[in-house]
Order: C-alpha cells, then structure tokens, then sequence
C-alpha cells in the first residue's frame, strides 16, 4: 500500500530514465545513504568498522568489478584476487616511491595499473569463451601471485615479501580512527557504485550485455566486440584494483601475495552468484552474505549451544559452521538460482500489488 | 498478588545473584585466536592444546600469584581475514588485563602488529611474525620472543662451522625454502653469513605448497651441496626429504628450520626421515618435568584440552607449553613491579614482556629445565634469546645432538634495526629513546 507509485507521472525523459524512477525508492536509498554517512558513524562501535564494514565495502566493491565482467559482460573470470593483489602493490609501490603523491590519486593509478593487467589478460577472451576463459584467466592468478613474490623490487626489498602499508593522509588529516577509514571506504564505493550503475545503464552497458547475450549477434549489430570485452576487462579490473588497494589500505594494514590466493577468487565469484548475476544491488548482497553469514554463525551458534547444554568448542563451532554455511547456499540456489538481489526484485513487485494481488 | 509473587521472586533472585557478582575476581583474559581445523589444523591443535593446558595448570596451582587466568579461543582457520576479525571480537574484552596475544601465524600477526600498537594491546610472535619487532625502540608492543629465523638460520650456520673445525669456507650450502614471507626471511641474515664465512650459498624456491619437488632436488643434485639447509612448512617436508631419498641425497646433511621439524613432517616420510636434523627451540618428549605434571594435574582431573593425548609431548604441544610459560612469567614478572595477585593491564603486561628474565634457576622452578633456553628482553632486544637446539629423527623420535646453540647476534641485530628504521620512516614512527626505558 506505501510501496505504490499511483500519482507519480514522469513529465520530462530525465524523470523517466533516473535510476529509481519511482520515489519511494528515491527516498529510501537517500535514508539508506544517511544511515551509512551520519547514523553509523555515530554509533557503531570499533568491531563493526573494523571486522564487519570495512571488509564488506571493501569486498562489495570487488564483487561489483567481477560482476560487471562476468555478470554484464559474460566473460568468466577466476582472477578478481590477483587483480586486488595488484591494485594493492601497486598503490604501495606509488605511495612508497612517489614522494608526496596524494592517496586518492595512487588509488585511482593502482586502479589503472590493474585495468592495464586486466586488458593483457582479457585479450584470450577474443578467441575464448565459457569455461575455458576461466582457465585463461586462472592463469592471471598464479601468473601475478608469482610475480609479486618472485620480484623483490615490487615489495620495496622487503625481506619477506610482505608489505606493510602508510598511514592514509590527505590534505593533512591522517585517516587513523576507524570511523574515518569507513567513512573514506564509503565515499570511494557509494561513487564507484554510482559509476557502475550509470555505465550498465548506458551504451558500454548495451553493449555489454548484448555481446554476453550473443556476441556473434552483437557484432553483426555493430559492436565492436574486442573494443566491448576489453573495455570490460578494464573496467572491472579498475574496480577490482581499487578493492585491493582498500583491502590494503584500509583493512588489514599488511599483506602479502599470498593472501591473494585462488580461494579469495572463488568467495568472489560466490558473491555475485548468490548475489545475483548482472546486478549491482545483487554485489552488495552477496558480499554481506558471503562475509557476514559466518561471522553470525561464528557468534550464534556457542550461545545456542549453551541453551541446549551441548558442549561446543571453537574447532566445532568452526565445523559446523561451515556445514550450515555450505547448506545455506545450496539452498538459495535451488530456491532462487538469480540471486538475492532477484528475491529482492520479486519482493517489491509483490509489494507494489498488495494488497490486491491479481 | 501476582505483582508480588513478582517482586518477591525479583528479589529473592537478585539476593542470590548479588553475592555472586561481588565474589567474581579480576582475572587474566587470553584473547586466544586459535587454530584447529583447516590446512594447518594439526599443527593447531598441538600447540594450543599446549598453551591452554598450561594456563589450566597455572590456575589448579592457585593462579598467577592468586590471579586466576581466563580465556577465549575463536578459531582462525589460519586465514587473515578471519584472524582480524576474531581479534576485533575478543580486544574489548581483553581491554582490561590481557595476556600475551599468541596467533601462531605470520600473515595475522602482520595484520596485527599495527592493530594491536594503536589498541594498546601486547602482541607476541614466538618464533613467527615480523621479526624486524626484535627493535622494540619501534614496536613497543610487538614481542618476537625467543628467537628469530634470522637468528636461527645464524645458529645452523655456527652449528656446521663446528663440524667442519670452525669453518666453511669453499663450502656449498643450498638453501631450499617455502617460497613465501616464511621461506623468505632468513635469506639476509644467510648472505651476510655466506660474506663472512666464504662459502656458497644457492637458493632453491619451492612453490606452495610444495608437493612436487623434482625439479629443485634435479638441481640441487648438480650442485653437489655439502649441506641443504631446508625452510619448509606443511607437505613440503615430507615431499623434501622422500625426494632426497629418491635422489640418494643423505639426509643427515639436510637441516630444517623449527616449523620442518616436528613428528608431523617427518613421521609421514617414514624411513626417508632417518638421520634428518632440524632445529628448535623447544625439546620435545615427556621427559621434562613439567610436561609429565601437566599431564598428571590437569589430565588426571579430566581438564586437559586435547582429546587424543598422544599429542602430549611432541615437539608443537611442547611449544604451546613454552609460549605459554613465557607469557604467564611475563605477568609475574609486571607483578613484582606493580603489586602482586592483581591483575595486569595492559601497559603493565607489556612492561613485563619486556623487563623478562627468565633465568635457568626460574626454570628449574617451573620445572621446565632445558624445555626453552634462557630469555632476557629489553627496551632494544625483544627476542631475548637467540639459541636454539639441533635435534636429529632417529626414526622414532627427535633425539637432541647439541646444547643451546645462539645466533651471530652481532652480525644479524643490526638487519633487524635497519629493517625497524626503515618501517619507522615507512609509517612515520618516532622510535622510543631506549636509553630513557626503565
């Protein structure tokens, strides 16, 4: 009954192509954004930003550049880890040997370095397709992984191959709290998912999605498709090296190339399926479900024992976790093999006929 | 009158509950960030079940001096991510009075070198970790107790110097390593060892995780090395020393670092293990006082932390004994200081870490002669030690060949204080002035 657009009439084409033509979305997302900004801020505490925020921004965001490859694009891609590990490595390499380089700009060429790999790496996907691109592309995990520990220069001679990186800085305020590291994560992703969302709405986004739909389709229609499926290895190797330098950055303050590992692809690769293929919203979604859902278990299950009387250690909390877990995404692929951001969609439809469904 | 049912049960149970909350002392948190299942979670299970007996022990005994441990494990599963998580869960409640935070991982105790400076919490790295934190001018609240890789790697030098009458020079020495931080670390310290005693050193990475190793052991057979000195984690091992079987290189002239040495890397190798060395800085085997009393005491009132106690007394249960003793003597030592049965908070737990002393007449008093070697930290050396123990598999058990055996200390310190300075200036650290602690 509130969720219904009766009376909204779209008087100009700018009405009918905004990203949330109908406004209670519009405000709904505004109250969303100010929860994020202003209330969170306020009252989340350390654990929150540190354990649970960070991390998932940070991870959303990488979804969202696998998810513009592989969901738009169509293009399988089991390299998001490596393109991170560049995206971060290359950021420190930037802050470390560029004296007094802002952050923000080390970010964004950290984000170009890794389009740049990303595009080296994309170009099999010209000949290539399905399944076997994804083996293309598990080459860009070993092949950067190697590197990055076989070439001392590209950790700053650090004797183990682990970098540790700067303090965050900008305009001198040291970005040192939590709350302040959020705050810089939040603003870098809210633009980065804005980007996002107008480019699938555009005519890259057309593209995309019809060289995904049909690429041979899509050529006889005009497309260029090397031009299309580089463009969109680019782009989501742009997100995914931002994602890296943040999990560098940002998150763990260290890392090293094996942090980056094959494992780290794949829980990228799950965000988006249980997530929602070819979905922006269906990014963020998975990443809190991938992420969150664990740590929920983590925390949920020794207090539920302790109401049955069973006696649970950490080792079988972690056991059983992992069972529930994997019984968890079975059963939302079986229920909705879209993803949740389409439960999300169906939800809504069905609201805006209630409560007179016909 | 249901009110008052109410209110009388209200009270009645307040009455009881009050007593209750007043009696509860102070007690020493362990934030434990455990590991016992995943890749690693054998190796796990050996070493916390060693920590956490040990704390069980010291609380049957009457506590720390009256303070009675308490703890928490959350397991890591060895990965990052989840380590940092599980360190944001349990840092609130270690606020108050923490123990020594042990992670037994070099990628979690990277990430948290700088969480735990900034939350004030103390962290220790007992032969793991960033070991650049031996400089505690800059890392005041970083401890990589004991000894180093660095260090080690220093020590098995010294240790074929002395075979071969008190030099190396012309000899070949193969370093074959885990290709990751791990593997990586000692090879400074061994090329400035190599400068000094003129022998050849060739380094052999091996890829994670290492469960083919044809090619190295092809070259290292080229090489004709007199001695291979082998950093190796997990499978590797096993597959090193089959491989060297295969390729009928000796393997009493192979040594391991202390993670290529414990029953679970040599054990799965069967015969090919015979005769193969490794250091520690832990011994192994129920023959330490200690141990046994661990195992009579706690084990004998049905509190023991292992379900299959066969894992008592190995080399990995031993050292989760030892970072245990180090860290609880660490409290006893701030105590001395700052009054004895309270709790520690945290800027006191990290003054004992570094004030510790624990002498070979302490540990005669533990009970633990001989189980880790002598450790006495400072302001300017948080690693304490630097010796370590050569051991040799005979196939049944790890049969200990030499005394404590310390690192050219003047040679590798110096690394460690280059490597802090140049974090100092990467994080824009002002190191601590030493000479002001006291």
């Amino acid at each position: 009954m509130i969720y219904r657009e009766t009376g909204q009439f779209k008087t100009s084409y700018a009405a009918d192509q905004q990203i949330f033509p109908i406004r209670q979305d519009r405000i709904g997302m505004a109250l969303l954004l100010l929860a994020a900004f202003v209330v969170v801020p306020l009252f989340a505490g350390n654990y929150w930003f540190n354990a649970i925020l960070i991390p998932f921004l940070i991870f959303a965001l990488a979804a969202l550049g696998l998810n513009i490859l592989t969901g738009y694009a169509g293009q399988l891609s089991l390299g998001s880890a490596a393109f991170m590990a560049v995206g971060a490595y290359a950021a420190y390499n930037f802050q470390v040997r560029v004296e007094g380089i802002p952050v923000l700009l080390s970010f964004i060429l950290a984000g170009v370095t890794a389009a740049g790999v990303g595009i080296l790496f994309g170009l099999p996907s010209l000949r290539i397709k399905g399944f076997y691109l994804a083996v293309a592309t598990l080459a860009a995990q070993f092949f950067i992984v190697w590197c990055l520990t076989k070439f001392p220069y590209l950790s700053n001679n650090s004797s183990s191959g682990v970098i540790s990186v700067p303090n965050i800085e900008m305009f001198g305020f040291v970005f040192a709290t939590p709350q302040s590291r959020y705050l810089f994560v939040l603003t870098l992703v809210s633009l980065l998912a804005l980007a996002a969302k107008n480019m699938v709405r555009s005519t890259t986004g057309r593209a995309w999605m019809a060289v995904r739909d049909m690429d041979v389709a899509a050529e006889v229609i005009g497309i260029p498709l090397m031009r299309t499926k580089l463009l969109a290895f680019a782009v989501s190797s742009f997100y995914c090296g931002v994602a890296g330098a943040l999990y560098a950055f940002c998150y763990l303050g260290s890392v090293e190339p094996d942090g980056f590992s094959l494992d780290m692809s794949f829980k990228i690769l799950f965000m988006i399926i249980v997530g929602g293929v070819g979905s922006i919203l269906g990014s963020f979604l998975g990443a809190a479900f991938i992420l969150l859902l664990p740590i929920f278990l983590d925390i949920a299950l020794p207090w539920l024992a302790e109401l049955v009387h069973l006696p649970f250690d950490s080792a079988t909390v972690s056991h059983i976790q992992l069972m529930v877990f994997g019984a968890l995404i079975m059963f939302f692929l079986i229920v909705e093999p879209h993803g949740l951001a389409r439960l999300w969609q169906i939800g809504k439809e069905k609201l805006r006929l209630w409560p007179f469904p016909h | 009158m249901k009110l008052k049912q109410l209110v009388i049960a209200a009270a009645l149970s307040v009455g009881l509950l009050a007593p209750a909350l007043s009696q509860a002392a102070p007690e020493q948190f362990w934030a434990i960030p455990s590991y016992r299942v995943g890749p690693y979670g054998a190796n796990g299970q050996s070493f916390y079940g060693g920590f956490v007996d040990y704390l069980s022990y010291v609380n049957m005994k009457g506590g720390i001096d009256g303070v009675q441990n308490a703890w928490e494990e959350c397991e890591t599963e060895y990965n990052t991510a989840k380590g940092v998580e599980c360190y944001e869960r349990m840092k609130s409640k270690a606020k108050a009075f923490p123990g020594p935070i042990h992670t037994m991982s070099t990628g979690i105790s990277y990430a948290l070198v700088d969480k735990t400076a900034a939350d004030h919490l103390p962290l220790a790295m007992m032969g793991y970790g960033l070991t650049s934190a031996v400089d505690g001018s800059v890392f005041p609240w970083a401890f990589p107790l004991v000894t180093t890789y660095q260090m080690q790697a220093s020590a098995i030098v010294k240790f074929l110097k002395d075979k071969n009458a008190g030099s190396l020079a012309g000899k070949k020495i193969v370093f074959l390593y885990h290709d990751s931080a791990y593997g990586k670390e000692p090879i400074v310290a061994l090329e400035a060892e190599s400068r000094l005693g003129k022998f050849e050193l060739v380094e052999i990475p091996v890829a994670h995780p290492g469960n083919e190793q044809g090619a190295q052991w092809q070259r290292i057979r080229q090489e004709k090395p007199d001695y291979v000195i082998m950093w190796g984690w997990g499978v590797m091992n096993m597959t090193a020393l089959k491989t060297a079987q295969k390729m009928g290189f000796p393997r009493d002239k192979m040594i391991g670092s202390w993670w290529a040495g414990s029953e679970e890397d040599v054990v799965p190798a069967g015969d090919a293990a015979k005769g193969y060395m490794s250091a520690t800085w832990n011994v192994s085997g129920k023959g330490v006082p200690l141990i046994a009393d661990i195992e009579k005491t706690v084990y004998g009132a049905g509190k023991g932390n292992l379900s299959d106690r066969s894992k008592i007394g190995t080399i990995l249960y031993n050292r989760g004994v030892s970072a245990a003793v180090a860290s609880v003597e660490a409290i006893r030592t701030a105590q001395a200081k700052y009054g004895k049965g309270k709790p520690m908070d945290p800027d006191q737990v990290r003054w004992g870490l570094e004030n510790l002393n624990i002498t070979d007449a302490r540990l005669k008093q533990l009970g633990a002669t001989g189980l880790l070697p002598e450790v006495k930290t400072s302001c300017d050396n948080h690693e304490g030690s630097g010796k370590v123990k050569i051991q040799q598999w005979d196939g049944a058990k790890w049969i200990v060949l030499t005394d404590w055996i310390e690192g050219n200390k003047a040679l590798i310190h110096p690394l460690f204080k280059a490597e802090a300075a140049k974090y100092a200036k990467e994080k824009g650290i002002t190191p601590r002035d030493c000479s002001k602690e006291k």
